[in-house]
């Protein structure tokens, strides 16, 4: 089971009400490389995974859903102050018609998020191997939205979650040598 | 947002330090967990933890429910703030 707890993993602060990063960061909320996918993405993997590496998806899977709170933090503080006009100008109108100012899990265009963006093939080294790409596309995500965005007070949180990124593919890096050990060490049939 | 004083923020940045370690430890252990001196750390930075939890729910009310927190009277879990709020 989860349990939760009434704390963010790093302090999230904006400067400013800032629809239009807003925008962009939902990309990491319901994109395809972004704080739900991996979340989802890593939990489902554990069940059929050799034993060896359940812990470490256990625990990344876990970091993610903190991860997710941090983004929605992000959105829900860049965009509560903000009027229709101001939405609207972010290019966000189309959402504040359908959700006001709710959250939801769509990508930066407004596409909703899918299952379809995770997989689980049941093959450990080519799951780990999606893991892996995962995080250094949302590594990549993080730094492109930090190179739009002039909140130098967001843009800490945001760097922080881009070093997350970075240490999980380093995990999981380390998981697929682990695997290939094991693999290596013992009889097949 | 919810104005709350300047010790809670450093009590809570101070949470999240130890919090921090203990995460980034975790993970590091899942792939070495032959290393002595990291669990050596880890348990340190746990028991760290248990004293810094106690003396920020003291404070601010419980981190974490069903069980995992004392409460006060009335019921303080539903109490802002939230995370997001601070």
């Amino acid at each position: 089971m989860w349990i939760y707890e009434k704390k963010l993993q790093y302090p999230v602060r904006v400067s400013t009400c800032n629809p239009k990063l807003a925008k962009y960061l939902i990309e990491q909320y319901g994109g395809a490389d972004g704080e739900l996918a991996a979340a989802l993405r890593y939990l489902n993997q554990r069940y059929s995974i050799p034993d060896k590496v359940i812990g470490l998806l256990t625990d990344i899977g876990t970091e993610e859903l903190a991860h997710l709170e941090m983004i929605a933090t992000m959105v829900y503080k860049l965009t509560k102050d903000a009027t229709p006009e101001q939405l609207k100008e972010a290019g966000l109108d189309a959402h504040y018609v359908n959700h006001d100012r709710a959250l939801f899990y769509h990508n930066a265009a407004g596409v909703p998020w899918t299952a379809t963006y995770i997989q689980a093939k049941g093959d450990p080294i080519a799951d780990l191997y999606e893991d892996i790409a995962a995080e250094e596309k949302a590594r990549a995500t993080y730094q492109w939205i930090i190179n739009m965005s002039d909140d130098p007070d967001l843009n800490d949180g945001l760097r922080f979650l881009r070093e997350r990124e970075i240490i999980h593919a380093q995990r999981f890096r380390e998981a697929v040598e682990i695997l290939k050990e094991e693999r290596d060490r013992k009889k097949f049939f | 947002m919810k104005q709350m004083p300047k010790e809670y923020y450093e009590l809570l940045e101070k949470l999240q330090a130890v919090d921090f370690a203990l995460v980034e430890l975790t993970l590091y252990l899942d792939t070495h967990p032959n290393d002595y001196q990291a669990i050596q750390q880890f348990n340190q930075l746990a028991q760290q933890r248990k004293h810094l939890k106690k003396q920020y729910e003291t404070a601010y009310g419980p981190l974490q429910q069903y069980g995992n927190s004392y409460s006060n009277y009335p019921w303080n879990w539903n109490d802002t703030p939230w995370p997001w709020q601070v």
